[in-house]
């Protein structure tokens, strides 16, 4: 039994539940001869991978549909032996770069050259082409950046890329002029809504609209979040309620407890329970700058105008640092003792003016 | 089961067996990205760099060719100007005379050794095979130089000086300060500056009659101003235009924004009313919706930063504040920062500057 997040991805272009107009676009884009390199952005759970699929069926058919796992293995000139997991059709072949951190640049250039050097095994098949999605690229490093800028031109008849960003920030500005950006915007809630409403009508199952719109605001925007809410949800009642609760993220509920912490009690103690928290968020693999915001969105909210902005701008050096060191431990610390400080003397202050 | 990269071996030293696969592999027919189909064939096809045009053109009429550095932004025609100086110097033979090496190449210092050195020192005849005379020499063309190791250049510099009898080397490269001193005083230099709108524009028209686009002046010309001098973001804009919108559709403003990935209007207008109205909450709103939609950070504070010059709302020191937090912010994104915080504190600092306007 799969998951709704995945029974119910839309396999076609014709089948995507919105953003209708830039499908229509992107279907012209496959049945021309020039398909170019392509950078699909937007923030996690807005529907870029299910695009991506989508364009690569409309350009190959059924055939890259039939995935497997395959493990790859490079060696730097170092004679270090680097492993990457892949996975690839006939026709493509998608990697996350940074699953090799600094080496992100051999990995790229090798596969590039690689794909670029067998030719296609399809002989009939009415693509010369075949392509490489590369995902999480706002974390390729800059060596790799520029070791792409050439070879995206340099090897265009034999493979195209797909990259996938989250945003473009970070990309340089080189990178970009190769690619055509296909900004690809969170769904509104009421998209989503109708989605939630589509799935449950398909299990047979129904859903007051006033529940799937509530869903659909926790969601963040974020699609896949909402229906694997939704399933909870079924899992948890049926039928479903309007006043039932809705489970956020476990990751989420803990930050915000954290943060509660931190607001509650400003001493080393506390310092010392938080580190462990910040531990074990890390260990889970939560990414940093997902504890970084959620963090600081919470923590300011029983701040005035003025401490707020002193908050943020301390949390925007300190989170900048962050990139910088290997252990993120040390400046998440940093900020929450800085945070307590700041904090700390703001209640003195009111309390002060009470008297 | 026939694997996806069956036939490649992996890990592998490949270099220029491929280029030789590719170039055979690239025959008329296909469809070749615009960057590409309109190249300059000539070195007199190139605009604006007259400069190095003028020094390849003697070479090409018959005196020596000196080594070369090309510097400057990208799209400004400098790996241009070399293959057509190559391609008219050399004639069909430009092929075996270039050795193109570029920073996607594995160019650790073994490689300059070897392949470099190699290449260097195979002998070049002073006749075609047609029996016309061409210059006794080769030319390596590094690429994205600036992405050298130091004891790559190092390694360079000597060899550089030993095979000059029959080798030129044209290094090509965005920022010439990462480039060694040796290896740049052994090069005669060209700055390669952004094109003139104008001439962008007039590339731009060109193209789109080849092509047959329906697109206005005034659409053409915004296409320019976001290409910022550079010639190959402004073909490849037009052309993700043209491929977007299929054949004979008309190319509106709207397009040309959200190709350029241009912030439109509104939302630099929102972000500012946000700080105005000095409520935290609108603005940590304003962020997430902005992030939400996909828009790119660093492109509005490009945006914002045109704004904050040139608007009267602000006094000049007030102006002042705001540019420093604007490049602190900037400089923070490029590096890895989160844009939703980083974002907030540029917010927070022209909120503060609002506040003191009263
Ligand atoms: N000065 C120029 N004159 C004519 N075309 C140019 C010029 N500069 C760039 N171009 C066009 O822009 C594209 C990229 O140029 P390229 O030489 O690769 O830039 P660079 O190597 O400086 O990054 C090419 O398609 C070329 O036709
Ligand atoms: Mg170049």
């Amino acid at each position: 039994m799969s998951l709704w997040v995945d029974k119910y991805r839309p396999k076609d272009l014709s089948k995507l539940d919105y953003h209708k107009e830039q499908a229509e676009n992107l279907k012209k884009l496959t049945q021309r001869g020039d398909f170019p390199h392509l950078l699909i952005y937007g923030p996690s759970g807005a529907g870029k991978k299910t695009r991506i699929m989508c364009i690569l069926k409309d350009l190959y058919g059924c055939g890259v549909e039939r995935l497997r796992m395959e493990q790859l293995n490079f060696t730097t000139p170092s004679k270090k032996k680097l492993e990457i997991m892949t996975v690839s059709s006939n026709y493509h072949i998608e990697i996350n770069p940074s699953d090799v951190g600094m080496y992100d640049r051999i990995v790229v250039m090798d596969l590039i050259k690689n794909v670029a050097q067998t030719q296609q095994l399809d002989v009939n098949g009415q693509r010369e082409f075949k392509v490489i999605v590369l995902t999480d690229v706002d974390n390729l490093t800059r060596d790799a950046q520029h070791a792409l800028r050439r070879t995206m031109e340099k090897y265009i008849t034999n493979c195209r890329l797909i990259l996938c960003a989250n945003s473009t920030s970070r990309l340089t500005p080189a990178i970009r002029s190769r690619c055509l950006g296909i900004r690809v915007p969170a769904p509104t809630i009421t998209e989503i809504s109708s989605i939630l409403q589509n799935i449950c009508k398909k299990e047979g199952l129904t859903i007051p609209s006033e529940f799937a719109q509530k869903i659909a605001e926790k969601s963040n925007r974020n699609v896949r979040r909402a229906i694997l809410m939704c399933e909870a949800c079924k899992v948890e009642q049926y039928p479903f309620s309007v006043k039932q609760n809705i489970a956020e993220p476990d990751w989420l509920m803990f930050i915000r407890a954290m943060s509660r912490k931190i607001s509650q009690e400003q001493s080393v103690n506390t310092l010392a329970n938080v580190r462990g928290d910040l531990y074990e968020l890390i260990i889970h693999g939560i990414p940093n700058n997902i504890i970084f915001q959620t963090m600081v969105s919470e923590l300011v909210k029983n701040c005035d105008i003025s401490l707020k902005s002193e908050i943020i701008s301390q949390a925007a050096f300190f989170e900048h640092r962050l990139q910088h060191g290997n252990k993120a431990i040390f400046h998440f610390e940093a900020f929450v003792a800085k945070f307590m400080c700041l904090y700390k003397k703001f209640l003195e202050d009111t309390v002060g003016d009470v008297f | 089961m026939d694997s996806f990269l069956k036939s490649g071996k992996l890990g592998g030293s490949v270099g220029d067996k491929n280029n030789q696969v590719n170039n055979e592999v690239s025959k008329k027919k296909r469809s070749v990205p615009w960057v590409e189909k309109y190249r300059p064939r000539t070195v007199s096809d190139i605009v604006q760099q007259s400069e190095a045009v003028q020094v390849l053109e003697q070479c090409i009429a018959g005196a020596d060719l000196p080594n070369l550095l090309f510097y400057g932004p990208p799209g400004t025609g400098k790996t241009s100007t070399v293959l057509a100086a190559a391609r008219q110097l050399f004639g069909d033979m430009y092929k075996d005379r270039i050795l193109e090496l570029n920073a996607s190449d594995e160019r650790g210092i073994q490689v300059i050794r070897d392949k470099v050195k190699t290449f260097a020192q195979l002998t070049a005849s002073a006749i075609r095979h047609d029996g016309k005379p061409c210059p006794p020499f080769k030319i390596i063309i590094l690429d994205e130089a600036d992405s050298l190791t130091n004891a790559a250049q190092a390694a360079l510099r000597r060899t550089m000086e030993k095979e000059s009898k029959t080798t030129r080397f044209c290094l090509i490269c965005n920022y010439v300060t990462r480039i060694i001193e040796p290896l740049t005083s052994r090069c005669t230099k060209f700055q390669f500056k952004p094109l003139d709108e104008s001439k962008i524009f007039e590339r731009l028209q060109h193209i789109a009659i080849e092509e047959n686009l329906q697109i206005d002046d005034d659409v053409l010309n915004a296409l320019v101003k976001t290409s910022g001098g550079d010639m190959r973001r402004a073909t490849t804009c037009l052309q993700s235009c043209a491929i977007l919108k299929g054949k004979d559709a008309t190319i509106s403003m709207q397009d040309v924004y959200e190709i350029t990935g241009v912030v439109p209007e509104q939302w630099i207008k929102n972000y500012l009313q946000a700080c105005k109205s000095n409520n935290y909450s609108k603005l940590e709103e304003f962020i997430e919706t902005f992030i939400l939609e996909a828009y790119t950070a660093s492109q509005i504070l490009k945006q914002m930063n045109e704004f904050i010059v040139n608007t009267d709302e602000f006094t000049d020191k007030q102006k002042a504040v705001i540019g420093e937090k604007l490049g602190i912010v900037s400089y923070r994104l490029q590096d890895g920062g989160s844009e939703y915080i980083q974002l907030l504190d540029l917010g927070c600092a022209i909120m503060i500057e609002y506040s003191k306007t009263g």
